[in-house]
């Protein structure tokens, strides 16, 4: 059976793509606007062989998650914002005793209750902890249902990998919008989880495992962190991945992440018409941040501004400052509670700025 | 070749699945299709309506502020959305539930009893399909074969007979 | 001529969002009625949850909160403690009240809060699109539930109200239903209890009231009706819990 086109959702594209990556748990609850990814693992996990269970809550769900990874299975939990930071305690948990595990935010607009919309108002919760503690999740951010089909497997591997959460950071629109996406047979899925020597099955032919985060002598925690820093570094080194579109000789170059970055696609072409050499970067892990990129370009192309476009009021902005250090104008256009920046605001903007530092 | 089509109606009438035919149907004519969903805070009832997006080049935003194309299920739509269609663009009215038909100048208005005709068939939730039947004889999208073909992958299993029905409605629309 | 019947004062004059055949408004007003008798209205105040209902304080007209999904409790319970000359209910579906709320449901109850809680019991997840509550039955059919509900793997339908008549700290409980209109007088009944009870100082009052859900049942709106009496009713026996 050769691969099928579906038109699937973003939901159900990450759905099917973690059934397909051998993911073989999921828990989750119901919350707007992720409710189809739920919907499809109900009708599907136990189909493939798989466990699906809707929890009593959020927090119930990263904990059987925890559960699943720690028996060495590839486990899932998928929620909105108000959900995620439910479950920012199990998280750090996850962190703490080195599990993979991967995690979905359909982010939608907060905070609080605040409505069912999309929204980009998640990235600190994202890419700072959200949870405490020193630890980081790596956070991938597909903007496309197809690349969301794709991601989702990556992210299996890259928690597999590193043993550790990593984060799928979606929004209402790309969850709920439908797109063609090329999925792989059930034939050639993926087999569930390799064996993992330091997963909880029994210890007969063994020494006992223990999974935990709790080091009570002081040396020890210290040496659990600093294994996890080191994992980190080379994380930055390795897995940092971003998209760059007529950026070599641009003078604005638009920044944006998710489906922020497919209105601001279209605005960069418009931009060119009206002569200004205008580029787009789209991170796609956003942590690592693909700070290179911003340096390199900074330093030797000298673009006379970095327009950072958000569904929110500054949160990727300061990554991008950070990033420059200095070195180059770096400015902000975003909004959040429902309504998103239009093409024509970012075609303004861009064209304000670049009339103002030419 | 570009369309932007906002399909609109109330909740129950069938919109979400008019515009999800539309686009995988333009799928499988190997297009780039979008299908975006708004729904009202109302889980029946209110207003419920989609973005259908069919291209020959990669889509950006899903959503349509400016439409080649709307249909209109019901009065709050037509007058909710109406003014988003650009010049040339196509209003397709289901005159049962709407006022007087539109007079926009510039735009090209076809309106038709749509909720009549599907109790006429004997089921009124084909009035969507009536609709689209009218659509396409006014824009030649995708073909009815792959139509056709869409409603019966579509049709759950045992249900053979909504496939029939449906077919009828679009057939309807169509003259 | 004389006026002998009218929208309750508790109650605005806004058109509701709920679908055709859906049991809120019904709850809404008797719990508007029964403030309005009781003429506690200015010192009502009533929690939202989160849910259909979630927008519960636009309809009525007296103070009210929202809290965080399945928190309603927590957030009565403060409130009450502060301010306890003040008569503090919350309104909660089963999946606020008995799912993601059930830790602090059972804690307000043992703990004895002198507060009113209405339970709205409609075996299903409306807002977020069908999915399967606590209370959903066995074989029934929703969106995370699309082969029907199976003890193994999803458990029993949850019979929280009898759960909590175990706990010393719970007064009064009581289960009613919507489903005809000698039924909807028998929980006025029940819920003026509830408030009354408050009032007196009783302790902790809950009324669960089995109501329909037409639309993610998939049902017209008479054979939800129906269905609270032949199906529903056979799991959640109507009567004086405690």
């Amino acid at each position: 059976m050769s691969n099928a086109k579906l038109l699937l959702s973003g939901n159900e594209a990450i759905a099917r793509g973690a059934i397909d990556a051998g993911c073989t748990f999921y828990a989750g609850y119901p919350i707007t606007p992720q409710n189809e990814l739920i919907a499809y693992m109900a009708s599907h996990m136990q189909k493939s062989g798989g466990v699906f269970i809707q929890a009593e809550a959020e927090v119930s769900a990263i904990n059987m998650v925890f559960g699943a990874a720690a028996a060495g299975v590839r486990a899932m939990t998928s929620s909105s914002s108000p959900g995620i930071s439910l479950k920012q305690e199990g998280i750090s948990y996850i962190a703490g005793a080195n599990l993979p595990a991967v995690i979905v935010n359909i982010m939608r607009a907060g905070p609080g209750l605040g409505n069912i919309f999309a929204a980009q108002s998640d990235y600190f919760q994202a890419t700072r902890g959200g949870g405490h503690g020193d630890y980081h999740c790596i956070v991938l951010a597909p903007s496309c249902v197809p690349e969301a089909y794709d991601l989702t497997q990556k992210a299996f591997e890259l928690a597999d990998t590193y043993r550790m959460p990593v984060i799928i950071l979606g929004d209402g629109r790309l969850g709920q919008m439908m797109e063609p996406v090329q999925v792989a047979s059930p034939q050639a899925r993926k087999p569930a989880s390799k064996n993992k020597p330091w997963a909880l099955t029994g210890c007969r032919g063994r020494k006992p495992n223990i999974v935990k985060s709790f080091h009570m002598k002081q040396p020890d925690l210290e040496s659990s962190n600093k294994a996890q820093q080191e994992k980190y570094r080379l994380i930055k080194e390795k897995e940092s991945l971003a998209d760059k579109y007529l950026v070599e000789d641009a003078d604005i170059i638009l920044v944006a992440y998710g489906t922020m970055a497919r209105i601001a696609k279209p605005c960069v072409n418009s931009l060119r018409k009206r002569r200004i050499k205008a580029g787009l970067i789209r991170p796609i892990t956003l942590w690592p941040f693909p700070e290179d990129i911003f340096r390199q370009l900074a330093v030797s192309r000298k673009p006379l501004a970095f327009l950072v476009v958000e569904m929110s009021y500054g949160q990727m902005v300061e990554d991008v400052r950070l990033s420059v250090a200095g070195s180059s104008k770096v400015e902000f256009l975003g909004k959040a509670g429902g309504g998103i920046p239009t093409e024509e605001e970012i075609i303004k903007s861009a064209s304000r700025l670049y009339e103002k530092n030419i | 070749m570009l369309e932007r089509i906002i399909i609109a109606g109330s909740g129950g009438q069938g919109i979400m699945l008019l515009g999800k035919v539309l686009a995988e149907a333009g799928m499988r004519e190997g297009r780039y299709v979008t299908w975006f969903p708004s729904y009202g805070a109302e889980v029946r009832g209110g207003t419920a309506h989609c973005f259908v997006i069919i291209s020959d080049e990669e889509i950006g935003s899903p959503c349509v502020e400016e439409a080649d194309a709307l249909i209109a299920m019901n009065d709050l739509s037509l007058r909710k959305f109406k003014a988003r269609v650009r010049k040339g663009g196509l209003l397709v009215i289901n005159s049962s539930l709407t006022g007087k038909g539109a007079k926009i100048k510039g735009i090209r208005a076809v309106s038709a009893p749509f909720t009549e005709m599907a109790i006429g068939l004997g089921n009124i939730r084909v009035a969507n399909m009536v609709a689209l039947g009218a659509f396409l004889k006014n824009r030649t999208l995708v073909k009815l074969d792959t139509i056709y073909k869409v409603f019966q992958d579509f049709a759950p299993q045992g249900k053979e007979g909504l496939v029939r029905i449906n077919r009828l409605a679009l057939e309807k629309g169509m003259d | 001529m004389k006026k002998i019947f009218s929208r309750p004062d508790s109650l605005r004059n806004i058109p509701t969002h709920y679908c055709p055949g859906c049991g809120h408004g019904i709850a809404h007003r008797i719990i508007a009625e029964v403030i309005d008798e009781l003429k506690i209205r200015e010192k009502v105040i009533g929690i939202a949850p989160v849910g259909c209902a979630v927008i519960a304080y636009d309809y009525w007209d007296f103070d009210c909160s929202e809290a965080a999904h399945g928190r309603a409790l927590a957030v009565a319970t403060a409130i009450k403690r502060v301010r306890p000359e003040n008569i503090v209910f919350t309104y909660q579906g089963d999946g606020d009240l008995a799912a993601i709320g059930t830790n602090e449901t059972i804690h307000a109850a043992n703990r004895g809060e002198n507060l009113t809680v209405i339970f709205i019991n409609n075996a299903i997840y409306g807002m977020t699109g069908g999915q399967m509550a606590p209370t959903t039955l066995l074989k029934q059919k929703t969106a995370t539930t699309p082969f029907g509900r199976e003890e193994k793997g999803q458990g029993w339908p949850l019979h929280i109200s009898e759960m909590l008549a175990l706990l010393k700290g719970v007064k009064y409980i009581e289960r009613v239903s919507l489903e005809s209109p000698q039924e909807i007088l028998k929980t006025k009944k029940a819920v003026k209890q509830a408030f009354q009870n408050q009032i007196d100082n009783v302790g902790f009052s809950l009324v669960e009231i089995l109501s329909p859900c037409p639309t993610y049942w998939g049902m017209e709106p008479p054979e939800a009706l129906v269905w609270i009496r032949d199906a529903m009713r056979k799991e959640f026996p109507l009567g004086r819990i405690k």
